[in-house]
């Protein structure tokens, strides 16, 4: 194999470097704020419903760049339904299945005129999206109610407790977090290097060694530090365990199972994968319903944050999700992404957010920034891909 | 000796890591047809991109010399200046407008702001006389076959005021009556002073139309050929192009033994899926038996995709009616699933388009139609999945240095051969095998026929659609002759000959 070139690298890590360079750029206009314990802790917290959000909008968008625009009116309804259920003094796990599952059911309608009628996604969502924004407000009555659940509250990232306590006793600092910390990147060498020898042994073709150990140091690097922040606050957010069992879990289903091969397979030649006898409405009905009960998860998440629940919530979250998988790396014509990218494009969303807040930049012009950011990165996509062809 | 109108000197043009053209001259004589052959990804179309300005002037070494003059195209309007026009092999016309407003799309007539539409079509009908098309100007594009398209096509160059004109595989997707038709309006041209260079597998029309022979192997020139003063036939053109000589094109099979019907279709019958009542397929009976070849011969649009389609798993068609039957067994087949199920395969034709997903490795698309053999409990299994890719790579001798490469990659032959790849993997007993030779050149065209004999051999059934004569009557043991949807003759292949097959085709027109 050939070793890669500095272009290729370029290319390959593109948007990895743009974060890296906006990071820098904040670090210095932030005097470092932007690292501190609190604020990384907050970028995780705040940006939870994009990372999962976003992870659901890849499936959609592999299938044909198909999106969709009603997952933020879901997270609302959803997450109403959750509240009054609670309200009314019922039990958390009751109200988290029903969300979880009307989430669902929500998906598997709007999945069944998308993948067995045919009707066009954008407009399939656009009416979902009127439809469950008014059914949100029909359920609250127009009126925000709070919640009061304590143990959905630690569980779901929201109130003063969504933390994982330390079972070592620390005060100021929280080992447990950091021993958590170094575990991870210990299985993430572990797994690397043992996949990559078995890899070795069946003859297939290996990237060099060389880079796939700065690779693994960097992510463990990464890593490590990362924990050592969410140490110096409170310790680990209860929020990135649901965050990191969405991304490990997505990141499986689109890489070893076959509706993951479906999905790359129908968004790159429809005809072609009909032809191979794989029935190609399935990864259609698959990507939204599964939209949808990510979109259920995701107004748990912000429900729980905001410890209530109103009318208003969630909207533009879809738009966020959308740009994420771009940002991202996801092709705007099918498929073509992978969750590895959702996570870049997420995180380099709320670093920006992040960024411009401690500046004291003003909202209006945050959304100019980031509308530009997602344009710059597309234009960069297509020019690398022209130049590839 | 005429003039020579077109001299392109030592051209060479790498891209990323491979030397496509190589130190390659052409000369071309004012009022000639020229052919250029080669197999594919010999460099012929590279050479003719340069020549047109789609690689513009700088990124390829060399000099062109067009009319006396060292020319210095950055862009096709540039080449289109000078009277130079290429017509792709992949038709560029839009389908849902008409054809005066493809004639003229990019160069309107009438002013700068204003489109003159009488003098358009005006236009448009003055060069469809040119080239014989009696349709309209105002006919959509989408509703005339693809032999009047073409025809279109040279219109439009002409409308150009095309003096040297490029035909890129002219003739790929068209039937034996309309290519006919077309080198005979290639040689009109040439009496009215036309300078033609037209690149082609199908030797038999180069050795028609052409009166000088350039040939293109890995990117260099291997020769030339003048047919006034050489004696040109297929074999020693095949000879240049593959660099040894093939005795037989069409191997040879031994120890196959034809055993028991396996697929047989009774009064078989659809209709279009659009256009309610239209029969694509008409009353159509046919059997194969294991360990045979039969092939269908029948001209584009006589119904054979459709047939076959119908037949995997109901893929095209509405109102289909009749009888199929697996190994004696009647069976109906809802779904290409179903149909893989029942030990079916049917090998598209055009794979690029409904074959294989080019952005995506060999491995990933050789599995495609079985990924069960490589899965448990719908999780795929990496090493598996690798071992059969590499396996059928090497079965197939397809050429990649991994298995991991792109199709989009690869040659036409080689893409062809993983599209096989993916259905033998898929384990089928029956074949349905449209067109799977067209567009790829002798050498590969020898191997895809190899394989099809030892497909054979391990008692399999093969159906093979194709519209090339030759290949029907060399590697069938039965034909069937399809016209207008309907069988019009059966023969076994050592009774069929060029001539009866297409008596048999003009005979069921005339029925009519």
């Amino acid at each position: 194999m050939k070793s890669m070139t500095l272009s290729g690298f370029v290319k390959k890590y593109t948007m990895v470097i743009a974060l890296i360079l906006v990071l820098i750029l904040f670090v210095i206009t932030t005097q470092g704020k932007i690292l501190y314990a609190q604020n990384i802790n907050n970028l995780i917290s705040q940006n939870a419903y994009v990372f999962v959000l976003a992870t659901g909008m890849l499936l959609c968008i592999l299938t044909g760049g198909n999106i969709d625009l009603a997952c933020g009116s879901v997270v609302c309804f959803t997450g109403a339904i959750g509240a009054v259920i609670m309200n009314r003094g019922g039990n958390m796990f009751v109200a988290v299945l029903v969300m979880l599952l009307i989430g669902a059911l929500v998906g598997a309608w709007q999945g069944f005129w998308v993948a067995f009628i045919k009707v066009p996604p954008f407009i399939t969502t656009l009416a979902g999206m009127y439809a469950f924004r008014g059914l949100s407000n029909v359920v609250l009555e127009g009126y925000a109610i709070g919640i009061s659940d304590t143990l959905f509250l630690n569980v779901f990232g929201g109130g003063a407790d969504c933390y994982i306590g330390d079972l070592f006793g620390g005060t100021d600092f929280n080992v447990l977090c950091v021993i958590v910390g170094v575990l991870i990147a210990a299985a993430i060498i572990l797994v690397t290097f043992i996949s990559r020898a078995r890899a070795k042994k069946n003859g297939y073709t290996v990237a060099p060694f060389a880079g796939v150990l700065i690779k693994t140091i960097v992510i463990c690097a990464v890593v490590v530090w990362l924990f050592y922040k969410l140490a110096q606050y409170k310790g680990i957010p209860t929020v990135l365990i649901w965050i990191s069992i969405v991304l490990l879990a997505y990141s499986y289903i689109t890489k070893n199972t076959r509706m993951g091969r479906y999905l790359y397979a129908v968004g790159s030649n429809e005809k072609a994968t009909t032809l191979s006898g794989i029935d190609s409405r399935m990864p259609y009905f698959f990507a939204y319903t599964n939209m949808g009960f990510l979109s259920g998860l995701a107004g748990i998440l912000t429900v729980a944050r905001a410890t209530q629940a109103q009318p208003t919530f969630g909207q533009g979250y879809e738009m966020d999700a959308i740009a994420a998988c771009f940002i991202g790396g996801a092709s705007a014509y099918g498929g073509e992404g992978n969750v590895f990218g959702v996570i870049i494009g997420a995180v380099l969303m709320g670093v920006i957010n992040q960024g411009m807040s401690i500046m004291g930049i003003e909202a209006n012009y945050q959304k100019v920034v980031k509308g530009l950011v997602l344009l710059i990165s597309i234009i960069f996509d297509v020019l690398s891909n022209r130049k590839k062809s | 000796m005429g003039k020579i109108i077109l001299e392109m000197k030592n051209i060479t043009k790498e891209f990323p890591g491979v030397k496509a053209l190589d130190n390659v001259n052409l000369q071309v004589e004012e009022g000639e047809i020229h052919a250029l052959v080669g197999e594919n990804g010999a460099g012929k179309s590279t050479l003719m991109n340069v020549l047109s300005g789609v690689y513009p002037y700088g990124t390829y070494s060399g000099d062109i010399i067009y009319n006396g003059e060292v020319c210095k195209f950055t862009k096709i309007k540039d080449s289109e200046e000078k009277g130079i026009v290429i017509i792709h092999q992949e038709l560029a016309l839009v389908p849902l407008m008409s054809i005066g407003e493809n004639m003229f799309l990019g160069n309107e007539k009438g002013s700068k702001n204003h489109v003159d539409w009488n003098k358009t079509y005006q236009e448009a009908d003055k060069y469809l006389k040119m080239v014989g098309l009696t349709d309209s100007s105002h006919t959509l594009i989408k509703d005339i076959g693809t032999g009047k398209q073409q025809l279109v096509e040279i219109a439009k160059a002409l409308a150009k005021q095309a003096r040297l004109l490029i035909l890129d595989e002219p003739t790929s997707s068209l039937n034996e009556e309309d290519s006919k038709a077309l080198l005979d309006l290639m040689l009109e041209f040439k009496k009215q002073g036309m300078t033609m260079i037209i690149i082609t597998h199908k030797l038999n029309e180069v050795v028609y139309v052409a009166d000088k022979i350039t040939i293109i192997r890995d990117g260099s020139t291997v020769g030339g050929m003048d047919c006034k003063k050489d004696v040109i036939d297929e074999a020693h053109i095949i000879k240049g192009m593959v660099g040894r000589e093939i005795t037989d094109r069409f191997p040879k099979r031994h120890d196959v033994t034809v055993g028991d019907i396996s697929l047989e279709v009774k009064d078989w019958s659809v209709e279009h899926p659009i256009y309610a009542g239209r029969k694509v397929v008409d009353h159509v009976n046919f059997n194969v038996k294991s360990g045979e070849v039969v092939g269908i011969y029948g001209l584009m649009g006589a119904g054979r995709t459709e047939l076959s389609m119908s037949i995997f798993g109901q893929s095209y068609g509405a109102n289909i009616k009749g009888k199929l039957f697996i190994k004696g067994r009647e069976k109906v087949l809802k779904s290409p699933r179903e149909a893989i199920n029942e030990g079916l395969a049917y090998v598209t034709e055009s794979r690029k388009v409904n074959g294989l997903i080019l952005s995506n490795s060999i491995k990933i698309n050789t599995t495609l139609a079985n990924m069960k053999d490589v899965s448990t409990n719908n999780v795929i299994d990496a090493d598996k999945e690798y071992a059969a890719a590499v396996e059928y790579k090497e079965k197939l001798r397809t050429k990649t240095p991994t298995v991991e490469q792109n199709v989009g990659n690869l040659s036409g032959g080689n893409m062809q051969k993983v599209l096989l790849a993916k259905w033998m993997f898929a384990n089928p007993d029956i074949l349905i095998l449209d067109e799977p030779t067209r567009g790829i050149d002798v050498g590969a065209k020898y191997e895809i026929y190899c394989i099809i004999n030892d497909l054979v051999k391990e008692g399999k059934s093969v159906v093979m659609i194709s519209s090339e004569l030759p290949e029907v009557i060399g590697m069938s043991d039965r034909i069937y002759v399809m016209n207008e949807g309907r069988f019009v003759a059966e023969m076994p292949s050592d009774q069929a000959t060029q001539e009866n097959i297409m008596a048999a085709i003009i005979q069921s027109g005339k029925g009519r």
